[in-house]
């Protein structure tokens, strides 16, 4: 069973919404406009463009879009040739209101993401995507924190509301092989043709392109990456590797291998002002299973108050925080420093 | 002493926690429960309390009974329904639901201008934990951009809240610009699913201007904290208000960020869902407000 007649997986390259992440959401329309002119060039079949947190995510405690998220579709949309644009919301920050416009603007696949055990918060929101046209996909968020059975039911939520395609999300990069094969399979299982069943990893073990075939091989037809590694933590799966390495192995993605490496090259690189690194504070995301998104803002604050990221994160991830919940970084900032003076 | 008599319409968690805040006031005697289910466990806690529990709706209630006060605690779709029977019989209702048919009400803020109003609004539980502090800033300084972010633990979001979560993101937005004072608004909802589970917790940003009197906003916010915990035992600040200046991350705005958690008093609902108890500790003190106005015109 393939994702298509002509492809084996398909391919959402999020440099432009996941990546926004890394350039703390500036990107400009010209970035929009080069990057998504070189991907689809290279042929990536679907491009996601928005604020790091979604539609809505332009806020105080996820940073401030430079630019309109709706602008940036907008301008997505006039570039590609033949890439379908998509778009990231996420219930309870952003509002089916956005899901209209981001259509309006030309968008074609609605992706919602909630945390992991949450598919019931989607429900409104993929009635509405389907009803007025859109392409859905589901978005699992912090997978590793879950075992498969549970995913699989929450996968079910999300296909029976409306979902034409559900993800295993790595949020925290923290998923290791079998981790991957197991969690797919139990979708696979549980949504048949109801569904298909994607993968979006993260860099934060060093995993991702491993992850994504393993991924594959267990079923999945979409999976997803950044070019150059352009995301949150230690970036995504970075595609240009993903493609050279499923060429090799004879899975059909549709990318030019060789066009999309000189895309990362010449004209992602050059925007990344500060790649992704599998540092300290990324690798500490993966091992103790943080939100990736958590970086950045951990970054920040462990500056302001003079107390270290990687205890931040630590902290994080015993209180089990979950994605969205970037304010409680500053307070945990605040108590370490209290306790360090 | 005389108190006003109220029903409680909705049997479920909310209503049944109002029921046991309700049951302690000096000026409101809850007086019927009202569901739709005989086996609700809710209208067998009131029966044992002494409360007429019917499971036959509200057509029953005002077929046979006139209570001076309606406590909603339903679904807004339910209320949008109800709320024009209330209206017609001179029944004050306060809406615990998000239908929004009143005005909205934050007891710390302005219930004072809303004690004969025939129905008024509790928002949202967010709206009830982080309006005050927008509030509390905007009485000091313009405030030109508040954004708020409300946590709860995921057990104590309904299948209500669930799927109509556009409802209390919107709602609470509008409640933040109109009763909070900001002129534009913003919020944000997270269900965290942690065991044990979290205490709402709710970080409030507002813009202020560069120069604003930081002394001051941080004293109206300690001010608030105390007025609002005298209504709910469990609201406090989780630490001092958090001063920052401006970065292109921020839009360009100096910002105050306000950390506050609500600890539930336990009397129905466990202490973690805070998120509920402030909602029904807000309803009684909005209850009581309407009851003392009735019966001081009968005295």
């Amino acid at each position: 069973m393939s994702y298509s007649a002509e492809l084996d997986v398909r391919v959402t390259d999020s440099s432009l919404r996941d990546g926004s992440h890394a350039i703390r959401h500036q990107f400009t329309v010209e970035n929009v406009r080069s990057i998504v002119a070189a991907l689809d060039e290279a042929g990536v079949p679907v491009i996601e463009v928005t604020h790091g947190d979604g539609l809505g995510g332009s806020s105080f405690n996820y940073g401030f879009s430079a630019v309109p998220d709706q602008d940036l579709i907008s301008a997505a949309v006039a570039t590609a040739k033949q890439a379908k644009i998509a778009f990231l919301m996420l219930p309870g920050l952003g509002i089916t209101d956005d899901i209209r416009q981001a259509a309006d603007n030309g968008a074609s696949v609605c992706r919602i993401a909630t945390h992991c055990t949450e598919a019931d918060i989607s429900l409104q929101h993929f009635k509405v995507a389907r009803s007025i046209g859109l392409e859905t996909v589901g978005f699992l968020m912090m997978a590793h924190s879950q075992p498969p059975e549970v995913l699989a039911k929450q996968a079910r939520i999300m296909a029976d509301a409306g979902a034409q395609c559900v993800y295993v999300v790595d949020s925290a990069g923290s998923l290791i092989m079998d981790g991957v094969s197991d969690r797919i399979a139990a979708l696979v299982a549980e949504l048949g043709d109801d569904a298909q069943v994607g993968f979006h990893g993260h860099e934060n073990l060093g995993l991702g392109v491993a992850n994504s075939v393993l991924a594959a091989r267990a079923g999945a037809k979409q999976i997803d990456g950044s070019t150059r590694r352009f995301g949150a933590g230690a970036g995504n799966t970075p595609v240009e590797a993903f493609a050279a390495v499923t060429e090799r192995l004879g899975i059909k993605t549709g990318i030019d291998t060789l066009k999309i490496i000189d895309a990362a090259e010449e004209i992602v690189a050059p925007v990344l002002t500060n790649p992704p690194a599998l540092d300290r504070l990324s690798l500490t995301m993966g091992y103790a299973g943080v939100y990736s998104s958590f970086l950045k803002h951990a970054e920040i604050q462990a500056k302001k108050y003079g107390v270290s990221g990687a205890a931040i994160l630590i902290e994080a991830g015993r209180r089990k925080l979950v994605g969205g919940q970037e304010d409680q970084l500053i307070e945990i900032a605040v108590g370490l420093a209290k306790v360090k003076r | 002493m005389t108190k006003a008599t109220a029903a409680i319409v909705g049997s479920g968690n909310i209503g049944t926690d109002l029921l046991y805040k309700l049951l302690r006031s000096d000026v409101i005697e809850p007086r019927w429960m009202i569901g739709v289910d005989p086996n609700s466990p809710g209208l067998k806690r009131a029966a044992d309390h002494g409360l007429t529990a019917s499971a036959e709706g509200v057509d029953w209630l005002l077929a046979n009974e006139r209570p001076d006060l309606v406590f909603e605690a339903t679904s807004a779709y339910v209320h949008r329904v109800n709320a024009p029977r209330y209206s017609e019989l001179g029944i004050q209702a306060v809406d615990l639901t998000p239908a929004a048919i009143g005005p909205a009400v934050v007891p710390a803020v302005n219930l004072g201008e809303h004690v004969d109003e025939p129905n008024v609004s509790l928002i949202t539980c967010g709206g009830q934990a982080t309006i005050p502090m927008v509030y509390a800033v905007s009485r000091i300084v313009p405030v030109e951009y508040a954004e708020i972010v409300a946590s709860v633990a995921s057990p104590s979001a309904g299948p209500g809240t669930r799927a109509n979560i556009d409802e209390f993101t919107k709602t609470t937005a509008r409640g933040v610009e109109t009763i909070g004072g900001a002129q534009r608004g913003k919020a944000i909802i997270i269900l965290n699913p942690a065991e044990p589970p979290m205490l709402m917790q709710d970080t409030i940003f507002c813009a202020i201007p560069g120069d604003a009197d930081t002394g001051a906003i941080a004293a109206s916010i300690k001010e608030i904290a105390v007025d609002v915990a005298a209504y709910v035992p469990g609201y406090r600040l989780r630490t001092e208000p958090q001063f920052d200046d401006p970065t292109p991350m921020s839009g360009g705005l100096a910002r105050v960020a306000i950390f506050v958690e609500v600890e539930g008093a336990g009397d129905f609902l466990p202490p973690y869902s805070g998120n509920l108890d402030i909602m029904t500790a807000a309803a009684t003190r909005v209850g009581e407000g309407f009851a003392q106005r009735i019966l001081a015109e009968r005295a």
